[in-house]
């Protein structure tokens, strides 16, 4: 299995910087994904290590190769694309075949291989129909078929989950995961969906404007966002980011609790909350409101889950409160992490 | 793929063949109105003389074979009579097939799609097949030898083509923008004479110009209907006229052939992805 | 519209006659069609069965009035006409071969052409030439380069020790040679209109496709001719056929080249129609052997349809 390491790389079209001084690297088996919103450069780093976009600056190496110079078919790695890209003139069979007879493997031993890539997935039965007459996660599985077929050394993934229904997401979410353990290829995954980041990556590059703002598990991108671009790019409802004098205050709406709800007082931090809206959701119920003498004129989303029974109306005033630890501090200018600092009238 | 680099790594040999590749095309298909240009400006003596270089200029170029054009022959009257029928035509042509192509587009259901295809395929059914009995027709209206001849019977070809184009073009319009503006209180007739006709002027202009180009190139129906020389188009004005016994005015002729040719060219050049787009969209699907 | 709400005025447009009619869509389709298919009825259907009916009778230029019905009479006269075996031969072979060399110059032009480079507007320019040039016009530069006695070919082969001392083609004048200018001719024209519906056909596949190619390990020739190709075959199909019916129906080239000559080998249905009805007076002659062209452009028409729904990449 392949380690990737990307020096300084960087891609300019014309006097746009999609890629912007990135440095990377990607341990064996390990399942990365590059997160981040559309324009930012995810899917253009991708192609460069794929091979299909030349690097204006910097390395790339691959296994511990430099393969800058490297057509694609040449680097040992297989690609799923977000449209799947299936050749729709050819079977299933075909299709997950194609690689083997692109790169001259012996012809007795495709259909065997193909079997065996179709099984992994569960698709041997559409093996002798075309593309058209599949549905989405199906097209997916066979995509996914013919990257393994090749045993590369790396595997790209393109928001190869963003065509699926909702529904169908999650499942293949799993179903993806539970995939990358068992034959455990290096895998480098791209998405603009946080959910998905968070559920399969073992570690999250988050990017934006052709920078990556900070690496990490999950947890620590998370908990330990680097600035408030990761900090409101995480997390479903966004963290509640407040200007104040001096610096942005953070926080994430599922913290801040009522006062009474909190185990123990220790390092508690008691706050106002006045709500305007409540939302119930079934599993949670979010309130929508201000920080009544803190913050007054900036919205506060706050997720209260279910087994928290708390009554709260419209317009009620509340004691709320959260842990010291919880409060994340931005700088005012720059939006990087600060120290903390004091901004609630002492009890 | 437009716009796009294809392959991140090419070879500079790859490029090279490729670049070999296309100058032999284009010396193929240019070459002949290179060859037009050359002649219009050659002193005729050099041209007759065949143990001359024809690619040099053996004496000096000379305006004269313009001259004479212009000049000594109905050449310019010719390119007006072409330019005055394509007019019409192309107002005709607009009249019927725009229409025409929103009614196949929105109006006719299932059945406009078939009837799409069918209306373009009387384009194939050739001149040749038609002129005979159209010549008739025409001795029967009184047109003979008169230009309206060529008006008249110029739309049976362009309309078909023209139709199913447009057909083309106000198909890929989202009918999200007129059922927006019927709902604003246009009547569907209203949205397309407001709304539509205004989105699709690329779509109408590309049309204009084919059909013009059409107009231009005929050659059959013009050299069966018109007998005078003053009433020619330049089609055949110049292969009929041009000739004089076993004299052929080399250098006229070709001047004549490559003022004719070249404009429209630039013309179409403009024209031709918004074309391609309309005839693959009409064809596809 | 027709409905409106109780408090709104109505508008007058609504109720009045020209009002319904601006929305009722089934007329009102029907109504913007019409006069095009009038027009198409008139000038084409009807003179098609004129044309159907003077090919059964005995009219010429001179009649006046109705001619008399002589059944298949025409049309035995025209194939037992000496020339008209070759003039139906001569169809197929310029309109297949031609359509032949076509196709695949086509081909490699529009693979060519799918790079980006600088100038492609005026190179684009230069490939359309043929095609956009008045036929009889392109025809007529062609037909000075073809001279028998000042043919630029003849002199850049002799010049470039091609030709020898005793070669000097007569390109228009020499029976099998007139062939092939012909088919030259033919293809030069034709060969912007097929590369450009190609370059459309070829552009209508998504890119993915081929980076998915790439990734998979396919060398150009295998992603040529496993990925490209089928990809683009319907639609060059359709390319194809279009220009099968220009050459097969083409009566210009060859008439300003050789009208037919030298001694009827390059003549075709289309030339021979022609000469037969307007140089030689019969009209119901010309129309039987013009109608020899129905059934090769109504099959061609069929496939067209046919190819034409299959272009579509899903």
């Amino acid at each position: 299995m392949a380690t990737v390491t990307i020096r300084n790389l960087e891609k300019r079209f014309g006097d746009v910087r999609a890629v912007d001084g990135i440095d990377l690297s990607v341990e064996e088996r390990e399942f990365l994904v590059l997160l981040g919103p559309s324009g930012c450069g995810k899917t253009t780093l991708l192609r460069m290590i794929a091979g299909l976009e030349r690097q204006t600056r910097g390395d790339i190496l691959i296994g511990g190769q430099v393969v800058n110079d490297l057509p694609p078919r040449a680097r040992k790695i297989a690609m799923v694309f977000q449209s799947y890209a299936l050749y729709p003139h050819m079977t299933v069979r075909d299709n997950i075949a194609f690689p083997l007879k692109a790169q001259g493997v012996e012809k007795a031993s495709i259909p065997e291989r193909v079997e065996r890539a179709a099984a992994m997935f569960g698709i041997e039965l559409f093996l002798n129909r075309k593309p058209r007459e599949l549905s989405g996660g199906e097209r997916q599985r066979v995509a996914l078929a013919r990257a393994v077929v090749r045993e590369p050394t790396l595997f790209l993934l393109d928001e190869p989950l963003s065509n699926l229904d909702a529904k169908l997401r999650t499942l293949a979410r799993d179903e993806l995961k539970q995939f990358q353990r068992r034959i455990g290829t290096t895998t480098i995954y791209v998405t603009h969906d946080q959910i998905e980041a968070m559920g399969l990556g073992d570690r999250i590059v988050v990017m934006c404007g052709g920078k990556v703002r900070q690496v990490g598990s999950p947890q620590e991108v998370y908990d330990n966002p680097a600035d408030t671009f990761v900090a409101g790019f995480l997390g479903s409802p966004p963290m509640n980011l407040l200007r104040g004098d001096d610096c942005t205050v953070g926080f994430r709406p599922e913290r801040f609790l009522p006062l009474a709800v909190h185990e123990s007082r220790e390092e508690l931090v008691p706050l106002w909350f006045r709500v305007n809206r409540v939302e119930d959701l079934g599993s949670d119920r979010l309130l929508y409101g201000t920080l009544h003498d803190t913050f007054p004129n900036e919205r506060v989303i706050v997720n209260l889950p279910f087994t928290v029974h708390f009554p709260v109306v419209a317009g009620g005033v509340y004691e709320f409160a959260i842990k010291e630890k919880d409060i994340k501090f931005f700088d005012k200018a720059t939006g990087r992490r600060t120290e903390p600092r004091r901004f609630w009238a002492k009890r | 793929m437009p716009g796009e680099r294809r392959g991140a790594i090419t070879s500079p040999l790859s490029r090279g063949v490729n670049f070999g590749v296309i100058a032999a095309f284009v010396a193929f298909t240019a070459f002949p109105f290179f060859w037009m240009v050359i002649t219009t400006f050659k002193h005729t003596l050099d041209l007759m003389n065949p143990a001359n270089n024809p690619f040099l200029f053996n004496q000096l170029p000379t305006l004269a074979h313009l001259r004479m054009l212009f000049q000594e022959t109905a050449y310019a009257k010719w390119l007006w009579n072409t330019a005055w029928v394509g007019g019409i035509v192309v107002i005709i042509t607009l009249l019927l097939a725009v229409p025409a192509g929103y009614s196949l587009a929105r109006l006719s259901g299932t059945s406009g799609e078939q009837l799409g295809i069918g209306i373009f395929l009387t384009y194939l059914v050739p001149p040749t097949i038609l002129f005979i009995p159209l010549s008739r027709v025409v001795t029967f209206l009184g047109l003979t030898d008169s230009l309206w001849s060529l008006v008249v019977v110029y739309p049976s070809f362009t309309i078909p083509f023209c139709s199913w184009l447009l057909m083309g073009f106000f198909k890929v319009i989202p009918p999200d923008i007129e059922e927006a503006a019927m709902i604003d209180g246009l009547s569907r007739f209203g949205a397309f004479l407001r709304v539509v006709l205004p989105i699709s002027v690329a779509g109408i202009l590309t049309t204009v110009i084919f059909t013009f180009t059409l107009v231009t190139q005929e050659f059959v129906y013009a050299l069966t209907f018109i007998s005078s020389s003053a009433k020619f188009t330049v089609s055949v004005g110049v292969p009929t006229f041009l000739v004089r016994g076993d004299v052929y005015f080399w250098g006229s002729m070709m001047a004549a052939c490559f003022i004719a040719s070249f404009p429209i060219a630039i013309l179409y050049n403009l024209f031709v992805d918004r074309f391609i787009a309309g005839f693959t969209g009409g064809a596809v699907k | 519209m027709k409905q409106t709400a109780g408090d709104l005025p109505a508008r007058p447009a609504d109720t009045g006659f020209f009002g319904r009619l601006a929305d009722d869509e089934k007329v009102l389709g029907r109504l913007m069609l019409a006069p095009a298919i009038t027009y198409i009825v008139a000038l084409i259907g009807f003179p098609l069965l004129l044309a159907l009916f003077y090919s059964v009778s005995n009219v010429t230029v001179g009649t006046h009035g109705w001619p008399s019905f002589v059944g298949l009479a025409n049309f035995r006269h025209a194939i037992g006409n000496p020339t008209f075996p070759r003039a139906l031969w001569n169809t197929l072979v310029f309109a297949l071969v031609s359509q032949f060399f076509v196709m695949i110059l086509a081909t490699i032009l529009a693979i060519s052409l799918q790079r980006e480079f600088r100038g492609k507007w005026v190179v684009r320019l230069m490939i359309l030439l043929p095609w956009v040039a008045p036929i009889s016009l392109g025809s007529i530069g062609w037909l000075w380069m073809f001279d028998s006695v000042y043919s630029v070919i003849n002199w850049t082969g002799r010049a470039l020790g091609i030709f020898g001392k005793d070669t000097w083609p007569i390109w228009l004048g020499q029976p099998t040679l007139a062939m092939g200018s012909v088919i030259t001719v033919h293809v030069w024209r034709l060969l912007p209109l097929a590369t450009v519906i190609l370059l459309g056909g070829l552009s209508g596949i998504p890119k993915d496709i081929h980076d998915a190619a790439q990734m998979d390990g396919a060398g150009v020739l295998r992603h040529h001719f496993q990925i490209t190709v089928p990809l683009v075959r319907p639609i060059a199909l359709v390319a194809l056929l279009f220009g099968t019916v220009y050459a097969f129906t083409d009566m210009i080239v060859i008439y300003v080249l050789t009208r037919g000559g030298p001694y009827e080998t390059t003549q075709v249905l289309s030339t021979l129609a022609f000469f037969t009805g307007i140089d030689g007076g019969d009209l119901g002659g010309g129309a039987a052997i013009a109608l020899f062209l129905f059934p090769v452009l109504a099959a061609c028409a069929v496939l067209i349809l046919r190819f034409a729904r299959q272009a579509e990449v899903t």
